[in-house]
């Protein structure tokens, strides 16, 4: 971390104010001196730029207090009474649901998609054998093509095997389970292919030398040491899979009146925000959003690092 | 090897790619035979039409309109957030000097990183209800709060924003690099910290000023990750399905008022679903498809120079 360049120095940092304070003649004094105006001006900027980020989002969780007269009356108005009506009310209204149902479809799917992907790049990566190359540009391709091209007949597709297959069809948690690992294979398998590429090939020749088989070795000595490109391609995937939107709206619609909602979180709670009985509720809705967005603050605080690095390794091969 | 390696490989490949097969190639596939029919998607019955979806694709005004949207989109999209994004990313990495003399970034940089990357993480849909909100054209709307505070805006005739048939599609552009900066400035600050240290040491010596130092040092030595950040928010440019379908009026999957914020995925979504013409909107896929790949290719190929090693 570059922030740290102070410690390394072994001198202690003079940060306050120390752009103009001007430490050692000469040189130092005219760089000191150059950034002044400037590091008030990008301050500024980067300071400007977080307000733009935290206002809004503070803005949605003060508005699940107030009432609806608070909210359309001013955008300033400060709840008059800090209750949690509103929280109860929108989890009433199926926030609750929709959260289990995104957790069921990614539990599945994120198992998935790792299971068959990294199963996938690792043959493709290590073993010679006559159509390699084809397969493998076969799945780099598809990371191309936007999923509009598949749209509509997929959603065809979805609905006559629901006809054969009653637990695949349309708004099944099984069959988004599967359009979902499909859809995330390609990246998955171009990532992984790169990485297993890149590990020794040693360790994995002493396995087998002590007579360990194909499928041991791989998930006993190879995953094991691809835990690092594992997790980076794990988290990419699961904010992919978490913001999906058109493939749930597209897939996930109810069937008929008796067929349960089995809606996706952010399909369900886009639909509350259309749906007009909702527009009275904007305590409700703002609770909704409240609801939603804890849990991903959550786990990103807590992994920030982790997400941030893994993210950024993920695209750049 | 002892061991056979013939029913292992063909037992790890068998499913991932006949999944991939059945789920992904063979819809890409099948849509560009109905792009050549009249399908209505709810019969089985359709008619082979040839290329008359397509002739009557680029006689739509609807579609050219949104095909003007999205190539909008394209240009100010990756310009904005990139330029935005590189601008932090130098700020918070290499832009602070404090005495010592070493080559770092402003104070809190881990903190505005932190920040600045969580709308990444936010679900679109959170995005989308959130702008509504800040983007509400009454007194109550976030931004037409800030403003009448300010007294730019006049409390009886707040700004109307997303609804605007100017300024609609500008909005949610503002939502798309709103969202976006954060994980450029990611990609960008890693890139910049694999940049070796001494390198800016020996400018600082030479007594380069910090713009020269962003343009001749920082800014070759980031071209590729530039060129993978433009390649993605062009991606991304084609779709913003989510945003504009929900933030913008217009009865289904938005685009109004009249057309004015309409792009190819909002037009393709209502023929398909709401008007029954699924062969139109296979057309419309294949089309968005082919301006996909020209651009990665040609953005690749452009924008190809010389990789610097260091």
């Amino acid at each position: 971390m570059s922030t740290n360049t102070d410690a390394t120095t072994g001198i202690p940092a003079q940060r306050s104010g120390g752009n103009d304070e001007p430490r050692k003649p000469g040189k130092q004094q005219r760089f000191a001196d150059g950034g002044g105006v400037l590091n008030v001006f990008s301050h500024g900027f980067l300071a400007l730029w977080a307000v733009l980020i935290i206002v809004p989002l503070i803005w949605i969780v003060l508005g699940s207090f107030k009432n609806n007269t608070e909210i359309g009356d001013s955008a300033w108005s400060w709840p008059s009474h800090w209750g949690f009506d509103a929280f109860t009310r929108a989890w009433d209204k199926g926030i609750g649901d929709f959260f289990v149902s995104t957790v069921i479809v990614l539990a599945g799917s994120l198992t998935l998609t790792m299971l068959l992907g990294s199963m996938a790049a690792y043959v493709l990566a290590r073993y010679e054998f006559r159509g390699n190359r084809v397969i493998y540009y076969f799945f780099v391709a598809g990371a191309m093509f936007p999923v509009y091209l598949a749209l509509v007949p997929l959603f065809f597709m979805m609905k006559n095997l629901g006809t054969v297959i009653p637990w695949l069809g349309l708004n099944q948690y099984a069959g988004l389970i599967l359009v979902y690992t499909a859809y995330s294979l390609p990246f998955t398998v171009f990532f992984l292919h790169s990485f297993f590429r890149s590990l020794p090939s040693a360790v994995h020749e002493a396995a087998m030398i002590d007579g360990c088989s194909h499928t041991r070795a791989f998930f006993q000595v190879m995953v094991p040491m691809a835990k690092s490109g594992l997790i980076s391609v794990f988290i990419f995937n699961v904010l992919g899979q978490w913001n999906q939107y058109l493939l749930p709206l597209t897939l996930m619609q109810q069937q008929s009146s008796s067929d349960p909602d089995r809606s996706m979180l952010a399909q369900g709670l886009m639909n509350l925000a259309q749906q007009s009985g909702y527009a009275s509720d904007f305590p409700g809705l703002f609770a909704g959003m409240t609801i939603a967005m804890l849990p991903v603050l959550v786990v990103y605080l807590s992994f920030q690092r982790q997400v941030q690095a893994g993210l950024t390794s993920a695209t750049l091969k | 090897m002892r061991h056979r390696k013939t029913p292992f490989i063909l037992g790890f490949l068998v499913v991932p790619v006949a999944l991939y097969i059945a789920l992904v190639i063979w819809p890409y596939l099948q849509t560009f035979g109905y792009s050549l029919t009249d399908w209505s998607g709810a019969s089985s019955e359709m008619n082979f039409i040839g290329l008359d979806n397509y002739t009557a694709l680029f006689k739509d005004s609807a579609f050219l309109g949104a095909l003007r949207h999205n190539l909008l989109l394209l240009v100010v999209l990756p310009l904005a957030t990139i330029l935005l994004a590189l601008f932090f990313a130098f700020m918070l990495n290499v832009g602070g000097r404090s005495g010592t003399g070493g080559v770092q970034g402003v104070r809190g940089s881990a903190f505005y990183k932190v920040v600045f990357f969580f709308p990444q993480v936010l679900s679109v849909a959170i995005l989308s209800v959130l702008f509504q909100g800040v983007y509400r054209t009454d007194k109550g709307g976030l931004l037409n709060g800030v403003l009448i505070a300010l007294g730019i805006v006049d409390e009886n005739h707040p700004w109307d924003f997303a609804s605007n048939p100017t300024f609609g599609l500008w909005c949610v552009m503002g939502v798309i690099v709103w969202s976006g900066v954060g994980f450029y400035l990611v990609l960008f600050s890693a890139a910049m910290q694999s940049i070796p240290k001494d390198i800016y040491e020996a400018a600082l010596l030479d007594g380069a000023q910090r713009g020269t130092t962003f343009f001749k040092i920082t800014l070759p030595l980031l071209w590729e990750s530039i060129q993978t950040a433009w390649v993605y928010l062009a991606i991304a440019a084609m779709d913003a399905f989510a945003l504009v379908s929900t933030m913008t009026p217009g009865a289904y999957y938005g685009g109004g008022p009249d057309h004015h914020s309409e792009i190819m995925a909002t037009l393709l979504m209502r023929n398909f679903i709401t008007y029954g013409k699924a062969g139109y909107a296979c057309a419309m896929g294949v089309v968005i498809f082919f301006i996909t790949l020209v651009l990665s290719v040609v953005s690749l190929r452009v924008t190809r120079r010389e990789k610097i090693e260091f």
